[in-house]
């Protein structure tokens, strides 16, 4: 990342070339970015609009894919009132061009070629990068066990169901454990409620395996689980943290 | 500039706060917590301060020693490079220039510092944008004592710069004759920050 004389990120022109809804509430854009550099499961880019009078904006958001030529995805959360996000949700059409600069980030990435087992705990859109690091994985040839503790506030709001319940039945594929915070289905395999020290406990690996531990969500969210690892006894240099919020990636 | 289409923007700054945005941030109304893992938790009994010259200890502080210290009050605006801009805070601590004079210093011994924090973090900046009232260690955020998610007991304060240098949790100022790349600096972002040249990842001009 750093050298003797780095070159600065520059600004890349993305074209949106597919829309995908995730949830009322949540939509991927993958975007066409020419001369993308290829990038870590776990990295961000930043997004900049420009106006007609030259008033910008930038957000930064999670990439959501794994390695794929130059098409990378964003996963996008409405947040009400919010600048951005609405924006990107209600006018952006297919081929419409966005500035993006990226790949960002060299803590919150995972490396194929660690062997620890992973945990990933996700919360509510905290679980873009996160689906990032297990799209690498489903393409790394000797991955390492990993399982997803994925919290929901119902099970509509579930983002990438269908996929994560596919690589969850797949051969060598992550164990998946939805929890739900606000809605008690009648037909439910998952978990009920917030995610708390004794769920960490039975769905995690123990310490003694070396885990690495991916956390993301809103901010009381992550301060929460990664303080119960740590009482469960993973190093703090083990846990890694990505705090989302309105200001967030997902803005 | 690519003219993005039918965008027109809403959080444009009006008033006493345009002028007051640098480029690339928008407004927010609440305080954010970004932080790289785990918070730290450090009782106030266990919780000391010091000023290192490269590896030699020149003063260490217990909680009562700094709180003994002349304590100043410095009302900021501060940016974080993930893009939030609030106007106005209000903090609480002792000034950089105050913790040389408790430690019998009369010029800060070196031309860097790096600020070590528990957990693990560090950060470096220029001793240049530590004094003269610039920066300080602050214990009080909006008139109350700073909760372990925001840095409690003790952050580094330096609002002229993007927030990641106002390390939370700071427990050493360590002076030194070279500019030593911290944590983020080590992790593609710039090494000084300036958040009004948009400084925010290395390379950045």
């Amino acid at each position: 990342m750093t050298s003797a004389a780095p070159l600065p990120l520059r600004w890349r022109t993305a074209t949106v070339i597919a829309r995908r809804p995730e949830t009322s509430q949540v939509a991927t854009l993958v975007l066409d970015v020419p001369g993308w550099p290829g990038h870590r499961a776990g990295q961000h880019v930043d997004l900049r609009l420009t106006a007609a009078d030259g008033y910008q904006a930038q957000r930064s958001y999670s990439i959501a894919s794994a390695n794929d030529g130059t098409a990378v995805a964003i996963t996008v959360e409405r947040v009400a009132d919010g600048e951005v996000s609405p924006f990107l949700l209600d006018e952006v059409r297919i081929s419409d061009d966005l500035e993006l600069r990226g790949p960002i980030g060299a803590y919150f990435v995972w490396n194929p070629e660690a062997g620890n087992p992973l945990l990933l705990i996700a919360g509510g859109s905290g679980v873009a990068p996160l689906m990032s690091i297990l799209r690498a994985r489903a393409q790394a040839p000797d991955p390492p066990a990993a399982r997803l503790l994925y919290s929901s506030r119902d099970e509509a709001s579930i983002i990438y169901r269908d996929e994560l319940d596919r690589m969850a039945t797949a051969t060598g594929g992550p164990g998946i454990l939805y929890t739900l915070t606000r809605e008690r289905p009648t037909v439910w395999s998952g978990a009920l409620g917030r995610i708390d020290r004794a769920m960490l406990e039975r769905v995690g690996f123990p310490p003694t395996d070396e885990p690495l531990a991916f956390v993301c969500g809103p901010t009381p969210f992550v301060e929460q689980v990664a303080a119960d690892l740590v009482a469960l006894g993973y190093p703090g240099e083990r846990i890694r943290t990505e705090r989302f919020g309105p200001t967030g990636a997902v803005g | 500039m690519v003219i993005t289409r039918g965008f027109s923007g809403r959080g444009r700054p009006a008033g006493r706060s345009s002028g007051r945005i640098p480029p690339g941030q928008h407004l927010v109304s609440d305080f954010p917590v970004l932080t790289a893992g785990p918070t730290p938790r450090t009782p106030l009994e266990r919780w000391s301060l010091s000023l290192r010259d490269a590896e030699r200890d020149l003063t260490v502080l217990s909680w009562a020693d700094f709180e003994a210290l002349p304590q100043s009050e410095m009302t900021a605006d501060i940016h974080c490079v993930t893009k939030w801009t609030k106007l106005d805070t209000h903090w609480r601590g002792v000034t950089v220039d105050d913790l040389l004079k408790a430690a019998g210093l009369t010029n800060p011994p070196g031309m860097f510092a790096t600020a070590e924090c528990d957990g693990g973090y560090t950060t470096n900046l220029p001793v240049a944008d530590l004094i003269d009232g610039k920066a300080m260690v602050a214990t009080h955020f909006g008139g109350e004592p700073l909760t372990p998610a925001h840095g409690g007991p003790a952050r580094l304060l330096v609002p002229h710069l993007y927030f990641w240098k106002s390390a939370k949790w700071v427990r050493s100022l360590r002076f030194r004759d070279g500019d030593h790349p911290g944590f983020w600096e080590s992790l593609g972002y710039h090494i000084y920050g300036d958040p009004w040249r948009e400084q925010r990842y290395t390379g950045d001009t």
